[in-house]
């Protein structure tokens, strides 16, 4: 499974997906069309269920996040979900008294069947 | 001749930190965000402000970019670049920021937002949080992602009641102006 990397912008984050099953996604994501960006985010996830790694780690360090991005972050772990009879782990960085970043990890965590951790820095 | 003077002194008086009117474009919402990373950042402001103000201001934004792309006006050209044309501001006062946005929009469409802005306004806290969650979860996801979050989100994150006003401009159309309140940490 090829890596995917795509590098950051001023409105979208950097994401490195590694075949050996280390997904990152760290930055900022605001942009005004998010579900072009997130096409071949989400497609990769597909292409790697194929052949999954037993344990897969996936490390989000979101700064910023626009509503628009808000549905297809959901569809990135939607698609994770689909990653059935293997570990898929998630870690949930957010900035120290950044509520709403740790709000909006707790929401994905109701909603998506998977292991979340919520990890606190002081800076992302 | 427009008297630049009273304009600036106005927005002076006004604690205007930034304005701008005309087409929105994603360009334009990149450089304006930069801008008002710097300005906050020269002001001190601290983190949780900066953060609020920045995500409130991405979503007001977007708001009036996703509308003007979607809004379909009848008429010439001129007719149409004038009402796809907005305006913002965001001002600084003692204790909070006003994120300020004014566009047309179709007189039939007016029950319908005010309806949904007053339905937000009508929510506790608590209860904003899970119509986000059932939104977000449930939601239809319109062709460029929004699916109705925007006004939830603003609502939740400046933890404050959407102002709004529309002004009859004709028949077909009004002016939309949307305040919000973002209290300082």
């Amino acid at each position: 499974m090829d890596n995917l990397t795509i590098a950051g912008s001023a409105k979208t984050p950097t994401v490195e997906f590694e075949g050996v099953g280390k997904l990152l996604i760290k930055g900022r994501s605001i942009p005004e069309n998010s579900i072009e960006f997130y096409k071949p985010v989400i497609d990769w996830i597909g292409s790697y269920g194929g052949s999954p790694k037993d344990i897969t780690e996936v490390n989000v360090q979101l700064e910023y996040f626009n509503t628009s991005s808000s549905k297809c972050i959901l569809d990135v772990f939607k698609k994770l979900e689909t990653l059935s009879g293997t570990e898929v782990k998630v870690n949930w960085y957010y900035e120290e008294d950044d509520e709403d970043m740790l709000e909006a990890g707790e929401d994905y965590q109701a909603i998506i069947d998977l292991p979340f951790k919520m990890i606190e820095v002081e800076e992302l | 001749m427009i008297d630049v003077f009273d304009l600036y002194n106005n927005m002076e008086r006004n604690d205007i930190l930034l304005s701008f009117k005309g087409a929105i474009t994603s360009e334009l919402l990149t450089s304006v965000l930069q801008i008002m990373e710097e300005k906050m950042e020269d002001l001190n402001e601290e983190p949780k402000t900066k953060k609020k103000v920045f995500n409130v201001l991405v979503e007001c934004l977007q708001n009036l970019y996703h509308h003007i792309d979607d809004f379909e006006v009848q008429g010439t050209k001129e007719e149409i670049s004038k009402k796809k044309s907005a305006i913002f501001m965001i001002s600084r006062h003692a204790g909070h920021y006003n994120i300020i946005t004014g566009n047309f929009i179709g007189n039939e469409n007016i029950e319908k937002l005010r309806g949904r802005i007053d339905h937000i306004n009508s929510l506790e806290r608590d209860e904003l949080k899970a119509y986000y969650k059932s939104t977000l979860n449930n939601g239809e996801m319109s062709s460029k992602g929004g699916g109705g979050l925007g006004f939830i989100d603003i609502a939740k994150k400046s933890g404050q009641k959407l102002t709004y006003d529309f002004i009859k401009i004709d028949e077909a159309y009004s002016f939309f102006t949307l305040i919000v309140k973002i209290v300082q940490k």
